[in-house]
Parts: C-alpha cells; structure tokens; sequence
C-alpha cells in the first residue's frame, strides 16, 4: 500500500529554489536509501515531509495515505505517525529529556484516543526502551540535548523513535560521525522497527550504515532532484565510484520505482 | 527654585494632615521623615529627563493625586491567591497599609517577627539605629516619600547565631475600593550575626480601580548572616508600583534577593546592595513575566567598597502584548575593593513584535584586580527549538510554553523555597495561556 506519494515536489527558501521537482514514492514495509552529495536538498526534503514551515512549497504535492500531507501542522504529521530522526538534533536547555518524551509519547495516545502516561508507567517503559538500545539511564534525565556528544544525540533520536512507534521513519544522517558500536545502535533500532505496516527512509553518505539496515531501493539526489534510482547495488556503485559519473542530467523518470 | 507644582502640594497637604499622628512618635523619626518630605519637595517625581528614568515615564502616578488609603476590608479567602500553606512560621499581613491583626498569624508582636506601629510604642530604641537609616532617598525621592509618609511596616530581626527554618510572609494588599489610594509599605529586616531566615514580602492587590504602592525594604545583615529575600509583586493590571529595596551586608554576609514582577501597569523597582565588608555574596535574581500594556522597570545598583566580595546577578524578562520591560544595571567598584567578581546579565524573551525592552549595563570600576562581566540579550522564540518539539507531537502553543518555561527556568530554580518556585511555574504557564488566548 502506497503511504508516501510525493509528486513534482519543489520548494524555495527565501526565493532560491532548493528542490526542483522531486517524485517519490514509499509503501508500507519498504526500505528507502536517499543518497547525494552536500546540498543536493535531502535534508530540505525531509523537513519538508515533517513540516517545517521555513520552506515554502511552490508546486506539487504530497501526500500521505492518500490525505494531502502539506495541510497538516507538524505536531498533526508526528500524531500521524511521521518521525524525523534531526540530522543536527536540538538543544534545549531547561527541558528535561524525560519531561520532553513523556510529552511526546503523551500527545500521540491523545491523538489516538488512548490514556496518556503518568511519569512512573513512562519511565518503565522508557527504561525498557533504553536497555534495548544499551543506552545510559542517565541521558533522560538531562536537558534535551545539552552537552550531548554527537553520538548521543543520535542515539537520543533513535531512542525518540523507539518509544513514539512511527509509521514512516525519516532519518536524516543518522549514521554521520558514529562509531561502529553507535551505529549498530541506531540500525537495531531501526530494524526492530521494520515490519510490514512501517516505512523507514534513511539519508545517508555511506554504504556502511546500509550494511546493516538493507533498502529496497537506493535514490540519488542531485541539485534539488532524484537523478537516479536503483536497488541496493545503486549504493555500492557510489561507493566505488563517487556521484560523478551520474552527471548533471537529471532523469527523473528513473525515480519512479518499480 | 522652581514653583510649587500642582503634584508637589497634594504631597505636602498629605504630609500636613499627619502631623497629628507624628506628635505621638519619637523625634528621631519625625526628624527622618521631615527631612524625607524635604528631599521629595526639593526633587519632586522623576521624569524621563533623569538618565536612570529614561524609558519610564512617571507622569502617570505624578498627575494623580494620590491620598493615604483606608483601613478596608480583606478576607482570608481573597489572600489565598497569596497565601502559601506550607509557611508553618509568622505571617503579617498589611491591609492598605495597616496591619491586620486578623489576617497576620503571629504569637508575639514584641518578639522578632513585628510590626513598626507595635515597636514604635514599645520599645524604639531597638529600631532606631537603623529604620530610615540606609536608604538612599538622595537621589530616590519616592523613597523619600515613603519615609515621610509610611503608617505602618514590618519589622523582622533575627537574633545573632539562630537558624530559622520557617521563611517570614509579609503580605501587603491593596483593596483599591477608593480611587486614587497610595499606600507606602516598608520593611526593616536586621539579620543578626551568623544568623540564617529566609523573608517573603507579597504585594498584591484585589481590587478594581488604579492604586499605587510605592515601598521601601532596608535588609542590613550582619557579619556572617543568611538571608534569603523574595519580593513578589503581584499587583493588579491597573495598579502602580514603585520599591526600593536597600541592603548592607556586613563581612561574610550572603544574602539572595528575588524581585519577582508579574503585574501592575507602570513598575519601577530599585535594589540598590552595599557590600560594607569583606568576603560578602550578593545575589540578586529577577524575573518579570508581562503582557498588555505591562510597563517593568528593573533598575540595580551594586557597591563593592571593600575586597573579596562576590555579586551575582541574573534578570529575566518574558514579554508579550504591548509590553515593555526596563533594565539598567550597575556595579560599582571602589578603589579599596579587590578581587572583587561581579557578574550582571539580562536576558529578554520577546513573544510578540510589539513587546519592546530597553536594556543598559554600567559599569564603574576603580580597582585593577577585578573580575566583572555584564551581558544582556533580546531574543524570540527559537523556531528551530519550536519546529523540533512540534516534530514530535507536542501542539504549538504547548511548544511555545515549553520553551518560555525553559527560558525561566533556572531562575525559577534558584528559589530555594520550593511553594514560592511551584507557584510562579504556574502563573508564568497561566499568563502564557491568558497571553495566547487574548490575542485570538
Ligand atoms: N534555511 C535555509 N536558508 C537558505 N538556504 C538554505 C536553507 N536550508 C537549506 N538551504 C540551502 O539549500 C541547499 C540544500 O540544503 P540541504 O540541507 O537540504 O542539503 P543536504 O543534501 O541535506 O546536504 P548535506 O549532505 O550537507 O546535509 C543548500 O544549498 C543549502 O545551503
Ligand atoms: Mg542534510
């Protein structure tokens, strides 16, 4: 079933246009690799799937089980199952990590009509998900994101995913700057995710990460386009070979999956 | 010598009108006050041509012809906004400017936790060294009229080498059932040697029509004292409020001071510290959360006249609406003052385009081997910070909320007395709802 249908999608910001007409399309239980160089606009692409109201859609849609995706606020999209992993995850001092999750967990069973969690069921739950993901019980009860290490960052968004459950996973380098330990990590938890109602699309520079978490298909992102879309092979022939044999040429049709 | 203003003579007909009532008090005081009346006379209100009243416009309270108020009417259940359960020691409570045998809870009015009325028939000579003694009406001519013209205050004296567990409530409320009412509240604190208390002053009002407080607090602590001062001003929208808080800390002495501003039309709170000796910590923590057309001037003044000592201070300010929020902060290092540290910052949450903050640091340092650093800032709702919580499920204003708490929160962090701290958690979360709903 189609989750994601992303048609002719182009968005400026502040008159520059980033994304030029990008086609995408994910279903349940698929795999999705974006790959392309620095400033291609994957990282634009996936704040605008998650709203960020920053970047102005200028042409074409997108959509989301068939709903108009662009219409909702992004707290609306998260209740909805959308989760952004940041590539740059932010700081925020004064709020605890465990208040900031608990809020989180809170506002998606709200949305669906369930119970909402007080701190002691949260925090059980929260340990469990933890240990899963061998992280230190400690980083949840600092400020979100304050002094964390680059690692730990990463590592607190893919614990944020673990507990929120969500349908369509986006995760935007993830895998940049971790150790080997971190990134089985981060691919544990994206593959306890995996399973047949769930989408996961990951953005990334490396092959390395795609070792552990295995896509269906490989899209390569270039100058605000999909100029390219392969299996898993598409990854291994960029890490052999760079993106510059795929040229400026931007051929769309190739973006439309099989 | 300029004429006899229309505002200056319903000050002296006031003043006049009490010389009754001075009959019946001890020459040392009639003396302060005669000699407050004349330093008001002679410089009469501020106006925005004075540098430290540039951004506050006075005028307001100066055109009105504020009379003393009278004795009114206050239940236990109108204070409960106020009140806090957890404050097990003494509570006096002043009702337009008397006190209020009814409301206080209090054993002993001759013991430590008392009121000026009740020492001044009593036993004057303990309060004569120091009530009227410290503060600068030099150049504070509305605390020079509080001097002439205050009825009654609160006098807390915490005897040398004794810890109190139970902080004191003051309570000074306002029923503004008459317009155009003034009432001067004041306050003498003396913190005896290696003494420890902690001291809540709470103005506040209940009333519906504009009311003006204008009060004096003087703190002196003693060699090695503890104090722990909260001022929470919690005026009603229409009300004016001017204060001047003065503390003398002896050597060692360590006293934090809170100014809390939450409401009032035009406020305008002076904390001016003098660090008579060495080895003495000041912290001074404020924090101001407005909206409307809220108008908060914070102004400090800290004094290092002698080596080693330590000042810290940290204002906040969250704004909304209209509203427009002052700060003018200066240190002050004597030539004799060494190694003195001295830290000053201002941080301003703008949470609409038309709320507005004036900020100036000053510094005035006359010794070499100091540590001093001063920063302000002016800043929104970060959208990054925002996009990310949103991200995650949480609703916009949530969001919004979140962060404005988080802004606050390590002021409010630093209020040791937990009820205090808990309370203004929730009225900063109420004003921020009131402030969203209000512009829908
Ligand atoms: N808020 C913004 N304002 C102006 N330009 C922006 C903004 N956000 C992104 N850009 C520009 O858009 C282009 C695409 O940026 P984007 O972050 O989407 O690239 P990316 O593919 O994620 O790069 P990287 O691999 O370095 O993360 C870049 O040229 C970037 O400078
Ligand atoms: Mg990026």
């Amino acid at each position: 079933m189609t989750m994601l249908e992303i048609k002719n999608l182009q968005v400026s910001v502040e008159d520059k246009q980033i994304l030029k007409g990008i086609n995408l399309s994910v279903s349940s239980g698929e795999v999705h690799a974006v790959m392309g160089p620095n400033g291609s606009g994957k990282s634009t692409l996936a704040q605008v799937i998650a709203g960020r109201d920053t970047f102005e859609v200028t042409a074409g849609s997108v959509t989301y089980f068939g709903k108009d995706l662009l219409e909702l606020a992004p707290e609306e999209r998260a209740c909805e199952g959308i989760f952004l992993a940041f590539q740059y995850p932010v700081e925020i001092p004064g709020v605890s990590n465990l208040y900031f999750l608990r809020a989180a967990v809170n506002a998606a069973r709200k949305h669906r009509g369930e119970d909402e969690l007080d701190a002691i069921d949260f925090m059980e739950i929260a340990k469990k998900k933890m240990a899963s993901l061998g992280m230190d019980n400690q980083m949840v009860s600092r400020a979100v994101n304050v002094g964390f290490s680059g690692g730990e960052k990463k590592r607190n968004e893919i614990f944020q995913m673990a507990l929120l459950e969500p349908k369509l996973a986006i995760l935007d380098e993830t895998d940049s700057g971790l150790d080997i330990d971190a990134l089985k990590t981060v691919a544990d938890g994206v593959n306890a995710l995996r399973g047949p109602e769930r989408a996961i699309v990951v953005v990334t520079h490396y092959q390395r990460l795609l070792n552990y978490i295995v896509p269906d298909f490989v899209h390569v992102l270039a100058d605000g386009k999909v100029v390219r879309s392969g299996d898993k092979s598409l990854a291994l022939e960029l890490e052999d070979k760079g993106y510059g044999w795929l040229g400026n040429g931007a051929r769309p049709e190739l973006a439309v999956r099989a | 010598m300029p004429a006899v203003t229309e505002e200056l003579s319903t000050y002296l007909d006031v003043f006049g009108s009490r010389a009754e009532r001075r009959r019946a008090e001890p020459d040392w005081l009639v003396e302060r006050r005669n000699r407050g009346m004349r330093q008001f006379a002679e410089q009469g209100f501020p106006t925005t041509k004075h540098e430290e009243y540039r951004y506050t416009n006075l005028a307001p309270i100066a055109k009105t012809p504020f009379r003393i108020a009278d004795g009114g009417t206050v239940t236990l259940d109108d204070l409960a906004p106020f009140l806090y359960n957890e404050i097990k020691g003494d509570r006096l409570v002043f009702v337009n400017g008397q006190f209020s045998r009814t409301l206080s809870s209090v054993a002993d009015l001759k013991a430590s936790v008392t009121t000026t009325g009740s020492l001044l028939a009593d036993n004057p000579a303990v309060i004569a060294p120091h009530l009227a003694r410290y503060s600068t009406e030099r150049n504070n001519p509305l605390a020079a009229l509080n001097s002439a013209l205050f009825s009654d205050g609160a006098v807390v004296r915490i005897p040398e080498y004794s810890a109190w567990d139970a902080p004191i409530h003051l309570v000074f409320v306002s029923t503004a059932d008459a317009p155009d009412t003034a009432t001067h509240p004041r306050v003498l604190v003396i913190a005896g040697r290696d003494s420890e208390a902690a001291v809540i002053e709470t103005h506040c009002g209940i009333g519906g029509t504009p009311y003006w407080t204008n009060a004096v607090t003087e703190i002196v602590a003693a060699d090695n004292a503890r104090l722990d001062h909260y001022r929470l001003q919690q005026e009603t929208l229409s009300a004016f409020h001017s204060s001047l808080v003065e503390i003398h800390q002896g050597r060692d002495a360590n006293v934090t001071t809170h100014s809390v501003s939450f409401g009032g039309a035009l406020v305008r709170n002076d904390v001016e510290v003098v660090l008579e000796d060495e080895n003495s910590e000041c912290t001074m923590n404020g924090l101001y959360a407005i909206n409307g057309r809220q108008h908060v001037d914070n102004r400090t003044c800290v004094d290092h006249t002698m080596p080693h000592c330590t000042s810290h201070q940290l204002y906040k300010g969250v704004l909304d609406g209209y509203a427009r929020g002052v700060f003018g902060g200066k240190i002050i290092v004597r030539p004799d003052a060494q190694k003195t540290d001295a830290f000053q910052s201002n941080k301003n949450l703008l949470l609409s385009e038309n709320a507005d903050v004036n900020t100036k640091p000053q510094l005035e340092i006359d010794a070499n081997d100091v540590k001093c650093s001063h920063g302000a800032t002016i800043g929104q709702i970060d959208g990054e910070a925002a996009f990310y919580l949103r991200s995650r499920g949480l609703g916009e204003s949530e969001a919004r909320s979140l962060l404005t708490y988080a802004f606050a929160a390590d002021l409010l962090e630093r209020m040791k007395f937990a009820p205090v701290r808990d309370r203004f958690e929730s009225l900063l979360m109420a004003k921020l709802v009131q402030q969203r709903a209000s512009k829908k």
